[in-house]
This record gives structure tokens, sequence and C-alpha cells, in this order.
């Protein structure tokens, strides 16, 4: 009963999601938006106090439940978990806690949050790992199958259904999530919940909490003739059957064990004397194949490379080069952001806002001191003014909720004229591209020559209006790169 | 045997249909129209009367169908308005044959019509007609510099009797004033200066001229002024603009062009009476959009789109005649139909037509038809694409005129997500960079940098919800 319970919410709420990561069209946000933000190293960041009290009293009352119905990352492993039970029965052995390496784990993350070095907090975080497998390896298969389906509708004459284009937004954040999945599948088939009992930082706060948790599963001793089968069934290696306790701080609830027992020794029941768990040491699962998956994945990597850019020209058209990326000094981070410092020390990288964002213009970015958190960039579109999704979807106020009239104001950045590709200069053709789209009217068009008013006209930019969206910068006709183009400001500022 | 008919009984049942088409259209037998099922040829409905309008000075009774004649047919088949071609005498002969037999009194034509052989082809049909069985109208179309002189001015005026085989013309028209670059002007050096009005005022006393008026296309300002004038100069009659869309939208058709409901209500206020040209505003009335058909369809499924038109201007009572340039039979046939009787607009229909009226100008379609001449665009824009899903949008009535619109949101999607799917992202209008190359390239004159940006203007409006 109690198995069954925490199977159908596991299910229903892994479901929620991965659909929140995959949907790209915004609706099933408004429905379970709040999935991500009930999410707790999120929440921690964004100092969600409702819900970090929230996880803190759930977890005080019944212990580890958040491990098993509500992390994602948790609930995969328990379904590669349960493929490696059914290829074994009783597979599972008790382990003692590798404290050292938790607590140490767990303190660097602590440092690194208040140092604000995202992309190490970013790497062991369970829901923004969870979102990278889905965005970077799960997204573009269902992006696949949606453009299938606009196929049929367009031959069907239906609008139900619309194409999207699928890109490679990030390298790195690809290999990463390859990295995490085989990674945690691996250990997950194995031994279980390795990963959330020695690596996740969540796992290791939850269990200090859980120590002393109201609700917890006890042996009663008098029922209990040590057969150990329940230890054997424990994917978190924490039932010490010959002793008769049980590790709190790893276990994650399943409540396998109460099934497995058939003495009925075991039962979810309120405490009854203060657990006493002792430190000790033992062995640590390492992964020894690392080198082998790095190669698999740099070759998926490769190929999904190529088949992101397989979009090209129709015949009869003057060919058109695909934009390059600008170097640019300041990198450009999206509006809500606020600074660049606010988003690298509050994003867990989980890629939500790269999943929604419908312009082609977030991607996860590869410096090392940000890597996998969000950064804008124009080649495929701009930053568009009704859009502000990035914003509402963040979980952990690295993009704070803006609205479209909030964005309209925000300077995330200011546009640069580069004169040496300005088409009305190299083609002597007028243009103005950039200026009639500015959505700020930030730039005007005067006449390249002072001294004679009919010369081609070349575009000023007033760059105190300039809110850096990267709508001169998209449709500049110049190519590969664009005779004006957007630099970040570290610091957003209201205008 | 049902649905298999006969080779027998098909030449039977043509010979019927063919014989009654024909009785139709020799004698009006509206009962003609049931059997033979011929739509084109579909014959006046009610009693088959044309309707007429009195002149108030002359008491001449006008047909409210008017013969323009600047259309008319070469033998080549096309209108000699576009055409080098030979007039076809012969089928000018019919026509004008067929119209006076179903009532039409009035010719309209101008030594500048059909590269000027207008008012001789349109002399010889009227010829072989009684003179009082008809009214003919011709205008002093010195738009040349050259024919500003009095002396030229005046030998055009000659020659328009001697083309038209009459010693009197019955409507008299200053042509076309308003237009030049000043039109004031123009009009002075045209008419005043060389003391060509003063010498058609004259004729009129004489009666050579038995009606003056003027015709008036562009400046308002030489339109008020000769109103301002009418003391002076008694008009007889003036010839406007007037439609469904004119009436409200004339600036958005053309920037120079005045509402007619000012000039039609300018004229009614001193009893001045009109003669209407460009019922159908030179065909966009009657080659309408989809769901304009089908609207207008949907209320007279058996008139053709052109007769509301055509009911539209004869609606007002102060309209003498409303011309029409037809060219071919079919034309005249269908606009027997509207005006034999014309039966009048009630209010509601009125409101109907401006309601659609407003529907199409919102967005009028492009009169792109892919040649693909103005291919390829430098910057890699797919025009003719981009031009042609905008006119099926707004064929389908899938270009929203509001957020408000009844379909706004399917509509927006039908548009945005068609527009991606017949033309890349990177080939779309908002590409367009104004450089003008593929302009002059283009045969139907198509302002493609304009029409692009109005285009890309009109997406921009969608995806930002910003449509009014």
């Amino acid at each position: 009963m109690l198995k069954r319970t925490r199977q159908i919410l596991a299910i229903i709420s892994i479901l929620m999601v991965t659909l929140l990561f995959l949907d790209f069209t915004g609706t099933v946000h408004a429905w379970f938006g709040w999935m991500a933000k009930i999410q707790f190293l999120p929440a921690v960041l964004a100092l969600n106090a409702g819900v970090i009290i929230g996880l803190i009293v759930l977890t005080l009352i019944f212990g580890r439940i958040y491990c098993s119905v509500v992390c994602p990352l948790g609930i995969m492993q328990d379904g590669f978990a349960w493929l490696g039970k059914k290829a074994k029965k009783n597979r599972y052995s008790y382990s003692p806690a590798i404290n050292i390496l938790r607590y140490t784990l767990l303190a660097a993350m602590i440092a690194a949050i208040i140092a604000g070095i995202g992309s190490f907090v970013a790497l062991l975080a369970p829901y923004s790992a969870y979102g990278r497998i889905v965005q970077s390896l799960l997204s573009p298969i269902w992006q696949w199958g949606n453009n299938l389906l606009a196929q049929w509708a367009e031959a069907h004459e239906s609008y139900a259904f619309y194409s999207v284009d699928i890109w490679l937004k990030g390298g790195v954040t690809l290999i990463v999530a390859l990295i995490t999945i085989i990674v945690l599948a691996y250990l997950a088939w194995k031994n279980g919940r390795t990963y959330c009992n020695t690596v996740c930082p969540v796992g290791s706060v939850l269990g200090l909490l859980a120590r002393v948790s109201w609700l917890r599963p006890v042996i009663d001793t008098s029922k209990c003739n040590s057969c150990g089968l329940c230890a054997r069934n424990c994917k978190a290696s924490c039932i010490d059957s010959k002793n008769h306790k049980i590790d709190y701080s790893r276990c994650v609830l399943c409540f396998d064990c109460i099934g497995k027992c058939h003495k009925g020794a075991i039962s979810y029941t309120f405490r009854r004397q203060p657990s006493t768990s002792s430190d000790q040491s033992g062995e640590q699962e390492v992964d020894t194949s690392r080198r082998q998956f790095l190669g698999v994945t740099a070759t998926i990597a490769a190929t999904a490379a190529v088949k992101a850019q397989d979009k090209t020209v129709d015949g009869g058209l003057a060919a058109i080069t695909d934009k390059k990326k600008p170097s640019r000094k300041t990198k450009i981070v999206p509006p809500g952001a606020e600074s660049i410092k606010n988003l690298t020390s509050h994003c867990t990288a989980c890629q939500l806002c790269v999943a929604v964002c419908p312009n082609g213009v977030l991607r996860p970015s590869t410096d090392i001191d940000s890597l996998m958190q969000p950064e804008s960039s124009y080649e495929r579109g701009y930053c568009r003014p009704e859009c502000t999704k990035c914003s509402h979807v963040c979980p952990a106020g690295a993009i704070r909720p803006i609205t479209k009239a909030d964005k309209s104001s925000i300077q995330i950045g200011h546009a640069v004229w580069v004169k040496e590709n300005c088409i009305p200069l190299t083609d002597g053709v007028e243009c103005g591209n950039c200026a009639r789209h500015c959505p700020a009217g930030a730039i005007s068009m005067v006449a390249s020559d002072p001294s004679a008013e009919g010369s081609v006209k070349i575009p000023v930019v007033n760059t105190e209006r300039c809110i850096g969206c990267g709508a001169c910068e998209n449709l500049c006709p110049s190519r590969p790169f664009s005779a004006i183009y957007v630099e970040g400001h570290e610091r957003h500022r209201i205008i | 045997m049902k649905g298999n008919i006969t080779r027998r009984d098909f030449l039977k049942r043509f010979g019927l249909g063919a014989s009654l088409t024909g009785l139709a259209l020799a004698g009006c037998d509206s009962a003609g129209n049931k059997l033979s099922g011929n739509q084109n040829s579909s014959m006046p409905a009610g009693d088959g009367k044309m309707t007429y309008r009195i002149n108030p000075k002359t008491k001449d009774k006008v047909s409210i169908l008017g013969y323009g004649c600047m259309r008319w047919p070469t033998k080549s088949g096309d209108s000699a308005r576009d055409n080098e071609d030979e007039i076809d005498q012969e089928t000018v002969n019919d026509l004008v044959d067929t119209a006076i037999a179903h009532g039409v009194n009035y010719f309209d034509t101008s030594p500048a019509y059909c590269k000027g052989r207008s008012e001789h082809a349109t002399g010889i049909a009227l010829s072989r007609h009684p003179r009082e069985s008809y009214y003919i109208a011709t205008k002093l179309s010195n738009f040349s510099p050259s024919t500003w002189s009095r002396e030229a001015s005046l030998a055009m005026y000659r020659n328009s009797l001697k083309e038209l085989q009459t010693d009197y013309i019955d409507y008299m028209l200053l042509h076309g004033i308003g237009m030049g670059e000043d039109g004031m002007d123009t009009f002075n050096k045209r008419y005043i200066d060389n003391g060509v009005l003063d010498f058609l005022l004259k004729e009129r006393e004489e009666g050579r001229i038995r009606n003056l008026g003027f015709s008036y296309h562009g400046d308002v300002k030489v339109f008020d002024y000769l109103l301002s004038q009418h003391d002076k100069y008694k008009w007889d009659f003036v010839q406007i603009q007037l439609n469904y869309v004119d009436w409200k939208h004339a600036k958005e058709v053309n920037e120079r062009n005045t509402n007619a409901e000012y000039l039609y209500g300018e004229l009614a206020k001193r009893g001045i009476p009109a003669v209407i040209m460009e019922p159908l505003l030179g065909g966009r009335l009657s080659n309408v959009p989809d769901h304009i058909v089908a609207r207008l369809k949907q209320r007279e499924p058996e008139r053709s789109v052109a007769s509301w038109a055509f009911r539209y201007a004869g609606t007002h009572p102060d309209v003498l005649t409303v011309l029409s340039g037809m060219t071919y039979k079919e034309h005249l046939m269908d606009n027997l139909a509207s005006y034999s009787p014309l039966k009048p607009l009630d209010d509601e229909e009125l409101a109907f037509l401006y309601e659609t009226a407003d529907l199409m100008m919102q967005y009028p379609t492009i009169p792109c038809n892919d040649c693909k001449y103005c291919m390829p665009c430098p910057y890699g824009i797919d025009i003719p694409t981009i031009l042609l899903h905008y006119n099926k949008c707004i064929n389908e009535g899938n270009v929203p005129a509001s957020s408000q619109s009844e379909n706004y949101r399917e509509a927006r999607r039908a548009f945005l997500v068609g527009y991606d799917r017949s033309v890349p992202k990177l080939r779309q209008a908002n590409h367009c960079i104004g450089c003008g190359q593929c302009a002059p390239h283009c045969p139907q004159s198509i302002d493609i940098p304009g029409e692009l940006h109005k285009i890309d203007g009109f997406v921009e409006k969608l995806k930002q919800g910003t449509l009014s």
C-alpha cells in the first residue's frame, strides 16, 4: 500500500517535471510550473522560504520522501534500479555510510553557493542534472516527433502542430548530460541510490533532518529472524539487518523492505527511541569506465551536431550564409537576471529556461565559471518583446519574473555598430533594417556623409534607449557577422 | 437510363436551351432564364424595364446604366485601353445595339479614350440609331500642355462633334479637374486663362451643348472652388467617383482622392445631378477576396458580386447615371440585370456593404501573380511566396482586422504557422532591407519593399499581440 502510493506519486511527479522540460509551447508550465519551484536547491537559491520550510517540515515528519516522490533524478534512478532488480533479485547489501565524502561534498557545495560559483553547484544538484538530461537528450526526440506531426498536419491543412528548429544548444551540456545519465544509470542499476546517499548535497541535508524524523520504518526485533531479505532489497543500502538498525539518513522511504519481510517485522511508524547512528567507513563505489564513456559521448555529440545543422536553402533563391556569434566583451544574460553575478550565483543550470526559449536565444554557456548556465546570443533569433517565458519558469531566482512592460525598459546590453560590415557602405544600397525593427526606437538612420544630404544612410544608436534585445543584430543583412551587435552589461539597468 | 443521356436527348435539350437563351437575349423574357440555366446571360430580374432618372434641367430621361466607352473591345479580344490592336467595330456595334435595345441611352466617351479611338468607334455605332434615342457625353480632354491653347482646345471640341457625327453634345465635361501637380493652376491653364470655359458656356447658351459639367479627380480644392462658382457657371451635372469603398475609404485607396460621401453630399446640397464613374473601383469590387465573395453571395446567391456595387451607386437618388466600361457582353447583361429595374438598397443592406468595405480596406490583397520577375532577391527574401501567403490568408479570412475579431486566435495561428511553413524564417519579410532592387522588375508596379514592410509590421503585431 505504502509502496504503491509512493510509486504512483513518483510516476506522476516525474512525468510532470519531464513535460515541463519538453514543452516548448508554454502551456504545460501554466499547470505544472510549481513542480520546478518546489525543488529543494532552486528553492534555497531563490530564498523561497515557504518551500524550504515546507520541505524541512515534510522531512522532519516523514523522512526523505522528497527523494522518492519529488526529486526527478531520484525517481529516474529508481527506474534504472527497478530494471536492475528485474535482472537479478535480492541484489543489494548493507554498506556503511561514507560520511566523510558526503559531508565534504555538502560543505563544498555550501561554500560554492556562498561564493557564487554556479558551475560547481550545477554539476552536483539533482534537479538541474535531470533537467539537463531531458533538455539535451529527450527534448530533441520529442521535437522531432512534433515535427513529424507538424508535417502530417500540414498535409492535412491543419494548424494544430507547427514545426520547430532542432539545434544543438550546448555541446558541453550535452556531454555532461550524457555522462550524468550513463553514470547514474550504471550506479542505480548496480547499487540503487549510491548517488543520492554519497554525492547528492540535497540528499545529505535531508538525511541530516531525516535522522530525527517522526515517522520512520522500524524493525520489530521480536519478530525479526535476521534473514537479511530486507537488506538485500534495500536500494539505499541502509538496513543493517544483523543489528536490526536502519540508517535513516540514507533511507529514502521506498517501503520495499516492508513488503519483502515475511515476518511483518518492519513497519512505518512513530519514533520510539532516539536513533543512534554510528559513523562507519567503507568502500566507495567508483566508476571505472569514465574514459570509455567520454569516447562514446563525444561520438554521439558529434553526430547530433551534424544533424542539427541540416536545414539548407531551397533552389532558385540566393544562398544565405549562417550568422556567426560575434566575440562579445561581456556576455548577455536575459532580462530578469538582474546581473551576471545574480545569475551565476543562483542558477542551478537546470536548462528549463533554455528549453522554453522560443526564439533560439538562450543556450548553455561554455565558460568555465558559468558552465551550462544560460546566456543569450542572437544568431538564430532575438529576445522578442512579447516573450518573458524564461523569467517565469526559473525556479531558482536566477531569472526573476518580469512583465512585458518591465522588459521594455530593462537594458541588458547595448548595440554597437561595425562600420566595415554595414550594407549601405559595402553594397551602396538603402537598408535601415535595424532601425525599422528596433522595439525601443533607439536607432536612427543618418546620412553617412554629413555634408551630403542624399548620401546613403547608416544607423546611429542611442545607447541610452537601447535595451540590448538583439533585433538589430539578428535582422542585420550582413553575414556571417552582423554590422550591429549587442554588448552585454554586467548589471542590468532600468531605463 | 437516368443520368445517362443519349446523344439525341442531349442535342434536343441543348437546342431548346440555346433557343431559349437566344429568345431571352432578344426579348428580355425572364422565363427563359430558368430553363437555360445560364448565369452569364441571366436576364434582367423583375419586370425587365430599365430604371430611368430625370435630369432636372432638361427633363432628359436618362438610363441609370450609362455606357462608358473607354474600354471598347479590340479584335484580339482585350479592351482597347490596354492594347494597340484595332477596335472591333462589329462587336462595338453589337454591344451598342444590345444596350439601346435594353434601354441604355447614355454613352460616355472622350477624345482621350481608347488611345484616341473611342469617339470614332462610338460615333459609328451610335449613328446607326436615331439621334434623339440616346445622349452623348464627351469631354474636353486637353490634358497635355500642347493642347492648352485656345485653338488646340477648340479644335479638340470640334473634332469630337465630327467623330461623333453630330452637331450637338448632350453632356459636355471639363475632363479630370483637380489633376496635375498643382490642381488649381492646371485647371486655370486648361480652361480659364485660354477662355475655353467661357467658350463652352457660350456653346451651351446657343444649344450646341445641352448640359455642361465637369469630371473630378484629385485635388479637392478645385472641386470646392468650382462648386463655389456654381451661381456663375450653373453646372448641369458633375461626374464623380463613387462606390461603397470610396464612400469612406477613398484616401486609403489613393492618397489624392476624396471620400465620395463628401463629394456626393456637396452636389446633392446644391441639387446638381451626379454622374458616377468607377462604381467598381477599377474592377476591384468585382474581383474580391473569397471571403467577401462568400459574404455577398450568401445574401444574394443568384446575383453577381458586381451587382452589389451597381445597386449601391444607383441607390443614391441624385445620381443621374452610373457609368460602366463594358468590354464584354456578359458584363453588359449582368449590369442590365442589376438595373432593370434597380432595386435600391435598404438601410440594412447599405450598412452591410459599408461593413464589407471596412473588411476589404483593412487589408486589400496585393496584385502579385507570382511571375517571379523580382527574383532572386540579392538578400535572399522569397518575395512572391510571402506576398502569396498574405493574399491567401486574406482570401481565406485569416488576416484578422483586430484582436477583437471573432476568429482572431485561429486566424493568428493560421497566419503565423502558415507563414513559417511557406517561407523559411531567413527568407521572411523581416529580412527585407528595402534596397528596392526588386521593384523596377515588377510588371504590376507593386511597391514590393513597402508591401513587405507592411506584412512584416502585421506579423509583428500578431506576434506581439498589439493588433488593435
